[in-house]
């Protein structure tokens, strides 16, 4: 069994110091140690994709990533999100389209659903499904996903227009 | 029939609610099993049986107990001769005496981390006398089979089941005289047909945790569809009484039926009465594969004529079920498969015929769709059969067919309200049937449309409901429900308000605990909409009637000139005179007449099987439900040189009798549809004699968002008469048709049949190089 050592991580904006096993991966220490758990334990095999958490801004596995290789990083949970404008807008969106049943899914989801619509203007239903595609959800069938954050966008674009307009 | 609440519908009934859970769930605070933690909690592993079929001849757990960090660990020494089962009782809490499939448990242990309960538990020595195994129901069958459960015909049923050797079940059904019926068929087509097993990947993996109090008394957190079920199973097995185990639940990660019955609780249970600490027990996905439960595999023979009209005459159906080690609810699956195998049609001569053989395998069970998609898939592939024979559009035969409104089902229980039509005109319309064929969208492919038709009970055993008005005139409801995700709390809340004209967010739903929740059988068999619902009614109109006797006093004005008003009001009819719950609930806890508190309980009791007109054996529902029905259109295109074959749109439509919350109705559609495709076209476990050799994720392949097609769903309405505001069930029916949908529209892009499911693409090449049948 592997020895334990302290691990110094920086998550969601905090510092923090855990005491893990020196093999402890960033979904362990996260949820068993600092109790963050909205990132789940779905498969522990970095297929299902309801451990994903942000790593420097990048969508990660939580069950793939070592915690020691998280040092000097930033990690972000979808906890660490709640005042993201991105985040916010897509959970609005996905409790009044249907995109949230069971919900053990949803995390890890909303998580990568950020990251699309940070990095893509306007993405195409194709766009999403594609980015989607590495989390699973086994209730929805995934329409009302991609339904939520194709209304993400445009309430974000429809945000921005106001804020401009009212700018100007 | 009256409606079992006559209030206009408005207020609540009929909007798509946000569920009332889901910023819990989009925030990651939702808590499901994993997430609970106790004080001074212990964490469990366990140890699998290397053997499919061995007795057990002793144990060593000496160097176990002395490994870092293990505080206790139990065999099948420790837990008592009990044996659970929802029809047939043949399953002790851990092995005890012979492991029956390979990865059974048969010893676990309890430690501080779960780093040492997993390290430890390889270091537990058990001595097997390893026997031979039965790995399919043929086999089973064989004069000279080994026997699985030798005190078979000692175990304690709940019905006819026939049980003898390693047959678990046989079930009969008889309606009219199918072997006279033949010479009157223009038509005839025969075939025989193989469906493979289906995991049902719960997103969350099955999990428990359970302590005990000072007095002994067990308190239990599961990931489950019915904290009643859980109770009865893990009392049955160790043999507690009822009343010394509290069974409650968390958020459940979706369940689909593999955590209807037990999985890891009795075990759990078991570690926390040994170690006097609070045990945790949660499996990782190899082992939710492994050791829980599956889709069944059918393998089916079935025969259908019809005359030259088209007009279905006769139709037999013969099958043969995998129960895999114990019976778990397959024989009720046996029953419900034969039940529906007729599909939603009226045949004058039917017969189906089913036995149930015990194999040394993971024990399969329920299932979204409960056998019935495995039969439409060999019976509406027939139904198309014969319109290609006698040159009839495959919608235009289904008309010509279809059971109507006071029409009995096969064996007897009658329709009420059947919106079947009405589906099949919408899917028809909606998807462009009559235009034909859409091109290929790129060369080298080609392309098909089919349909399959579908009916599914909702129904089905007891459940009730506790409505409580809060001194501020606010609601509480109380049914005992599991809510899986798919958003029962919100449908009854709105079935309360509805009730009662107040807005939903004055109505609260408590968390179903065993020692405060009315009895509810479960999460299964589309019913809590419909069942729980008319439990919800009914006590909310107990709760009125009691509201309206304070009025009348307080307003003195007899019952009969008061009216129920938005918001929560009672008031004096043509007059603005009027009074808030606030008020009347006020004077009850205070003053007169004691809290008002409604209840309603009901057990489905309508019979299934009307002796008049057919002969039943061995029927494991006696009362089963009331019908939905769907329809369901594919648009699929083939790649001629790969044989994959893709969904590029399809249309679903179902009635549901009423859409108490219309979104999720359509979740339900759209999910059950992409679950359906999987199962159709690529999901199957895979056994190398005695081994699963696909249980993960990586191995197991299920739909992503990139592999589904955009699902139309569309709701169709035929109100139910004795349907909480006309509803009935959603949950199931949308999965049955799709694997036959996929079959009929890969017919009509390549020719040939399918045969198997999944249609992988392997078959699906075979069928089209072949212009034939798939191997």
């Amino acid at each position: 069994m592997a020895g334990k050592e302290v691990f110094a991580l920086r998550i969601n904006g905090r510092e923090r110091e855990v005491f893990a096993r020196s093999d402890a991966t960033l979904l362990e220490v996260l949820r068993d140690d600092l109790a963050l758990r909205a990132a789940k334990r779905g498969c522990n095999q970095g297929v299902c994709g309801a451990c994903t958490v942000l790593l420097d801004g990048v969508p990660v596995r939580g069950c793939l990533t070592l915690a020691g290789a998280c040092t000097g990083r930033e990690v972000t949970t979808l906890e660490g999100l709640a005042e993201d404008p991105i985040t916010r807008a897509l959970q609005e969106t996905m409790i009044v389209s249907g995109g949230v049943q069971c919900g053990f899914c949803t995390s890890g989801m909303l998580v990568t659903a950020r990251d699309l619509v940070a990095q893509t203007v306007t993405p195409t239903e194709g766009d999403i499904r594609k980015a989607l595609s590495g989390n699973l959800c086994r209730c929805t069938g995934y329409v009302r996903i991609v339904e939520a954050v194709t209304d993400a966008v445009v309430a974000l674009s429809q945000a921005n227009t106001d804020t401009r307009e009212a700018i100007q | 029939m009256s409606t079992a609440f006559d209030i206009p519908a408005g207020t609540a009934v009929g909007k798509s609610t946000p569920k009332l859970e889901n910023r819990e769930k989009v925030t990651g605070r939702a808590e499901y099993i994993d997430d609970l933690y106790r004080p001074g909690m212990l964490h469990a592993a366990i140890l699998g049986s290397p053997y499919p079929h061995a007795r057990i001849l002793s144990y060593d757990v000496s160097e176990a107990l002395a490994a870092p960090g293990v505080v206790g660990v139990i065999t099948g020494d420790d837990v008592p001769d009990g044996r659970m089962g929802a029809f047939i009782k043949d399953e002790h809490a851990l092995a005890k005496g012979k492991v029956l499939y390979l990865g059974e448990p048969v010893a676990a242990i309890a430690a501080e981390t779960l780093e040492q309960a997993r390290a430890a538990v390889n270091l537990i020595i058990v001595d097997y006398e390893e026997l031979p195994a039965v790995l399919s129901p043929e086999e089973g069958l064989a004069p000279d089979a080994p026997i699985l459960h030798e005190k078979l015909k000692d175990y304690i049923k709940v019905f006819d089941a026939g049980s003898e050797g390693n047959l678990c079940s046989r079930t009969e059904l008889t309606e009219g005289n199918v072997d006279a019926a033949w010479d009157r068929c223009a038509v005839i087509v025969e075939d025989e047909f193989e469906t493979e097993p289906q995991a049902h990947v719960s997103l969350e993996p099955c999990g428990a945790l359970a302590e005990v109090d000072a007095q002994g008394r067990v308190t239990l957190w599961s990931a489950n569809q019915s904290v009643f079920r859980v109770q009865a199973n893990v009392c049955e097995s160790l043999q507690i009484p009822m009343s010394k185990l509290r069974s409650l639940t968390p958020r459940v990660g979706a369940g689909f039926g593999n955590k209807m019955e037990p999985h890891i609780q009795p075990i759990t249970v078991a570690l926390a009465m040994k170690t006097g600490r609070p045990v945790k027990c949660i499996l990782t996905r190899e082992e939710d594969f492994e050791i829980v439960r599956a889709r069944h595999p059918f393998k089916i023979r079935m025969k259908t004529g019809a005359d030259a009209q088209g007009r279905l005459i006769a139709r037999d159906c013969e099958v043969l079920l995998d129960c895999g080690a114990f019976a778990d609810d397959s024989p009720g699956v046996l029953g419900y498969a034969l039940l529906m195998s007729g599909g939603p049609y009226r045949i004058p001569n039917q017969r189906a015929r089913g036995k149930l053989v015990y194999t040394n395998k993971l024990r399969f069970g329920a299932y979204r769709g409960f056998g019935n998609p495995q039969v439409s898939f060999a019976g509406e592939q027939q139904i198309d059969e014969i319109a290609q024979k006698l040159g009839l559009d495959p919608i235009e035969i289904r008309r010509r067919n279809m059971l109507h409104e006071g029409d009995g089902w096969f064996v007897g229980p009658k329709i009420a309200s059947n919106g079947l039509a009405r589906c099949i005109d919408a899917v028809e319309a909606a998807s462009g049937w009559r235009k034909g064929l859409q091109p290929p969208a790129t060369p080298g492919t080609r392309r098909g449309k089919g349909i399959a038709v579908s009916a599914h009970i909702s129904g089905l055993l007891g459940t009730g409901a506790i409505v409580r008005m809060l001194e501020d005139g606010t609601i509480a409801l109380n049914t005992g429900a599991t809510d899986i995700g798919q958003g029962s709390d919100t449908v009854l809340a709105q079935i309360c308000a509805e009730a009662l004209k107040l807005p939903v967010e004055m109505v609260s739903v408590a968390s179903p605990d065993t020692d405060g929740s009315p009895y509810n059988w479960g999460t299964t068999a589309s019913r809590v909409t419909y069942t729980t619902g008319r439990a919800v009614a009914g006590a909310a109109r107990e709760v009125l009637r009691q509201a309206m006797e304070h009025a009348s006093e307080m307003l003195d004005t007899p019952v009969e000139d008061l009216e129920l008003r938005e918001g929560g009001r009672i008031a004096v009819k043509g007059s603005n005179e009027d009074l808030p719950f606030a008020a009347i609930s006020g004077r009850a806890h205070w003053a007169k007449g004691g809290p008002i508190v409604g209840h309603h309980t009901l057990v489905f009791d309508e019979p299934t099987h009307d002796p008049k007109r057919s002969i039943a054996l061995g029927l494991p529902f006696p009362q089963i439900g009331v019908f939905s029905f769907g329809a369901l259109i594919v648009d699929v295109e083939v790649d001629e040189v790969t044989g994959q074959t893709r969904v590029v749109e399809a249309w679903s439509a179902v009635d549901v009798g009423r859409a108490i919350n219309p979104r999720l109705v359509e979740v339900q559609i759209e999910g059950g549809f992409v679950q359906g495709m999987g199962f159709a076209l690529y999901e199957a476990m895979v056994w190398d004699g005695p081994r699963l050799v696909n249980p993960s994720l990586m191995d197991y392949k299920i739909p992503t968002s990139a592999d589904t097609p955009h699902v139309h769903s569309i709701i169709v309405e035929d109100p139910e008469p004795n349907g909480p505001f006309g509803a009935k069930g959603a949950g199931e029916i949308g999965l049955n048709p799709v694997p036959a949908a996929i079959a009929n529209a890969l017919s009509a892009a390549i020719g040939g049949r399918a045969r198997k499911v999944p249609m992988t693409p392997e078959r699906v090449l075979n069928q089209l190089l072949e212009g034939g049948d798939a191997a």
